[in-house]
């Protein structure tokens, strides 16, 4: 089996994965499941509590103590791939990386590696407050699996990224939380395995070590030609590092395709929605907006837009011969993920539909949402909706990405450099 | 870390090529357990004689003038230092590694490494303690051989080096079945931290074997770590008893207890995460 995987571009198989939790406490109660399991296995029988596990679904209050944290989760990732691996809390990532690095034991199923893993699960793992930075160095290397040598021949390099030289020989208890998080990744970042598996490790540190850190993975990805599994919920990161994505939802693997598709497809499924409909009643003398959609160049309604796709906002309203010729206005505002206006504008309703385009490369990375009203100029805002159809603008391509979370804006501006 | 992830393996699958390959990690270890212990303490490592020094003093009070306990006509002194010395090394190197899983918890929860290391580094570093406290016993030791002749050593010091590595044998495998077991039993950790104090006294630790009744003897002798003492005694200070069949015994049972306690701790160690 080993044997034929080799033959193969393979780096990672997993067949038929399954992981069961028992959740609440272990105390009394426990002894009796674990002699009752122990006398079934005897027997050749099936474990009786596996049977009883119910998929993952946190929202829901499950009838067992048992739960499936995984279940038949199947993948390959290929040599020198990078998969993002995406999904909601709770939807079975952290219990799959864990797998994967062999932290924990899976229920069912196999997993088949080839080559060396190095899982950085948290960054700074074994991290000692009473010894030196360049103790730690060490220390933590091995922990992650180099050799002596090796962490020697790089120590140098790992100091230099971390930008704590000062403090090498300082007990690591006297650092700032910042620096410690700078010394631990520098270890991670120069360990060479063939399969790196990484876990969110990227929300720590400041934008700018954010942004070295991503392009230090970019490099170990890219230029040294390594697998690297990547979880995280930072879309743009996943869509800027990942060429091969996988969704997780409730224990099993809901996706698994191109990145770019993967991530849209997310955002699709997520709760908020990029339409708005009516559902109140309302004067039917006065115009009032019925229908909301944000759609791409297609014509399909999309909740996420790539950064040089034009996005189009449909509004359709309820309006009535009499009240058409009003002379009322619509008013729209983009909002930003943290609902800043981004702009605005109007036009006099004249009609029952419209469709305002926005362009290619104005929107940055981020969420986006509208708030939109009728007005009477000066007198009135008449039927003012909030804060509603919610879409996504990912960015894996622009000039700007590079710079990762930075906040450099909402638009991209219109300028020339002479 | 090569290879695959089932959720079964063979039960003598002892991974030991996998710790071979990490044996930086354990050196890495044992220093890390040195310089954490005694960092920020004044005395330092002198803390490794000043505790067997009290603990042989207390004894001396106790055992010696108010229980009267025969001492087989040694000097007090270097008859409970003698006993101290070796029960330390066993009874510090069991306490420690029993407890690996749950004091490691957080970092066996993020990163593989065969877990292995974390037992073998506490049993040596608990090994370079003892060459201390061995050290002081020596000093204690040859001062009563110069100035006085109720200590008369006999060749069999040289088994002193056989006698560490069985009861680091032993304390390893004990250690490792506890640590495995606590995981899920909190009890046993309980029951492991005055266990050990019972069974010191189920060791001639602070009375010789040849005070005791004939009739009780095999009930001490069954206990492995006597023979390991009473060898130790006779082979330093001249009085006590040994047999090969004894040490034998104790080097069998070492070794079963060893080979158990792997077992237990490699299957745990695949799964613990979940329940500790």
């Amino acid at each position: 089996m080993i044997a034929s995987l080799f033959m193969s571009d393979i780096a990672i198989k997993i067949e038929e994965l399954g992981k069961l939790y028992r959740l609440g406490e272990i105390g009394t109660g426990t002894l009796t499941h674990d002699l009752n399991r122990w006398w079934a296995r005897l027997r050749g029988q099936e474990d009786p509590f596996a049977k009883i596990g119910e998929s993952n679904d946190r929202t829901v209050k499950g009838q067992s103590d048992y739960v499936w944290s995984l279940k038949d989760v199947n993948f390959e990732v290929k040599q020198g791939e990078v998969l993002g691996i995406i999904g909601r809390n709770g939807a079975g990532k952290s219990t799959l990386l864990k797998i994967l690095s062999k932290v924990t034991a899976p229920t069912t199923g196999r997993i088949k590696i080839k080559g060396r893993i190095a899982s950085l699960l948290e960054v700074g793992t074994g991290f000692h407050p009473e010894l030196t930075g360049r103790e730690n160095i060490y220390l933590n290397g091995a922990i992650l699996g180099m050799s002596k040598p090796e962490i020697h021949s790089k120590f140098d390099e790992i100091v230099d990224f971390s930008g704590v030289e000062r403090y090498i020989d300082t007990p690591v208890k006297r650092y700032s939380s910042g620096m410690y998080v700078r010394l631990a990744f520098a270890v991670a970042a120069f360990l060479e395995p063939e399969i790196l598996i990484i876990d969110e490790v990227l929300a720590v540190g400041d934008a700018d070590f954010q942004k070295k850190c991503l392009g230090r993975m970019k490099d170990v990805s890219v230029n040294d030609g390594r697998t690297v599994l990547f979880v995280s919920h930072d879309l743009n990161a996943v869509s800027q590092l990942c060429t091969h994505g996988i969704i997780m939802k409730h224990g099993t693997v809901e996706y698994d395709g191109a990145m770019k598709e993967t991530v849209a497809r997310y955002l699709n499924h997520d709760q908020v929605s990029p339409s708005y409909v009516n559902s109140i009643e309302k004067d039917s003398s006065e115009i009032y907006i019925d229908e909301i959609h944000v759609r791409n160049t297609k014509g399909e309604v999309s909740a996420s837009f790539q950064y040089d796709e034009a996005i189009i906002i449909d509004f359709k309203f309820h309006a009535s011969e009499t009240s058409i010729n009003k002379g009322r206005d619509i008013f729209v505002t983009i909002l930003d993920g943290r609902k800043r206006p981004v702009f605005s504008c109007e036009t006099r309703i004249e009609k029952s539909h419209y469709s305002l385009v926005i362009e290619a490369n104005t929107l940055v990375r981020g969420d986006y949402s509208l708030y939109a009203f009728v007005n009477l100029p000066k007198i009135a805002q008449l039927d003012v909706v909030e804060d509603v159809c919610n879409f996504k603008v990912i960015d894996a391509g622009s000039i700007m990405s590079k710079h990762g979370e930075h906040d450099y804006g909402v638009v991209f501006g219109r300028y020339n450099w002479l | 870390m090569d290879g695959n992830n089932c959720p079964q393996t063979r039960l003598l699958d002892l991974g030991l090529k996998d710790l071979w390959r990490y044996r930086d990690l354990v050196l890495l270890f044992v220093r890390r357990d040195f310089v954490s212990t005694y960092k920020q303490t004044i005395l330092g490592p002198i803390w490794f004689f000043v505790q067997p020094l009290l603990t042989t003093l207390t004894f001396i009070i106790i055992f010696g003038n108010v229980a009267k306990l025969s001492t087989d006509g040694l000097p007090m002194l270097v008859f409970y230092l003698s006993g101290i010395t070796i029960w330390n090394y066993f009874a510090q190197s069991l306490t420690a590694t029993s407890t690996v899983f749950r004091d490691n918890a957080h970092i066996f929860g993020k990163v593989y490494f065969p877990r292995l290391t974390m037992p073998l580094a506490i049993v040596i570093s608990n090994l370079v303690r003892f060459g201390t406290q061995f050290t002081l016993f020596i000093v204690v030791w040859g001062y009563y051989l110069i100035f006085s002749d109720k200590v008369q050593p006999n060749w069999l010091i040289v088994l002193t080096p056989l006698l560490v590595v069985i009861m680091a044998l032993l304390s390893l495998g004990l250690g490792m079945t506890f640590s495995a077991l606590t995981t899920k039993y909190r009890d046993l950790a309980i029951l492991l931290t005055f266990g050990v104090q019972l069974l010191m006294y189920a060791t001639p630790v602070i009375y010789p074997l040849s005070s005791l009744p004939i009739a009780y003897r095999w009930l001490i002798l069954a206990n492995p770590m006597t023979s390991i003492v009473e060898t130790f005694r006779y082979a330093f200070l001249g009085s006590g008893t040994f047999s090969w069949g004894g040490l034998g015994y104790s080097l069998l049972i070492s070794l079963l207890v060893l080979l158990l306690g792997t077992i237990i701790f490699n299957k745990v160690q695949k799964s613990f995460t979940d329940t500790v």
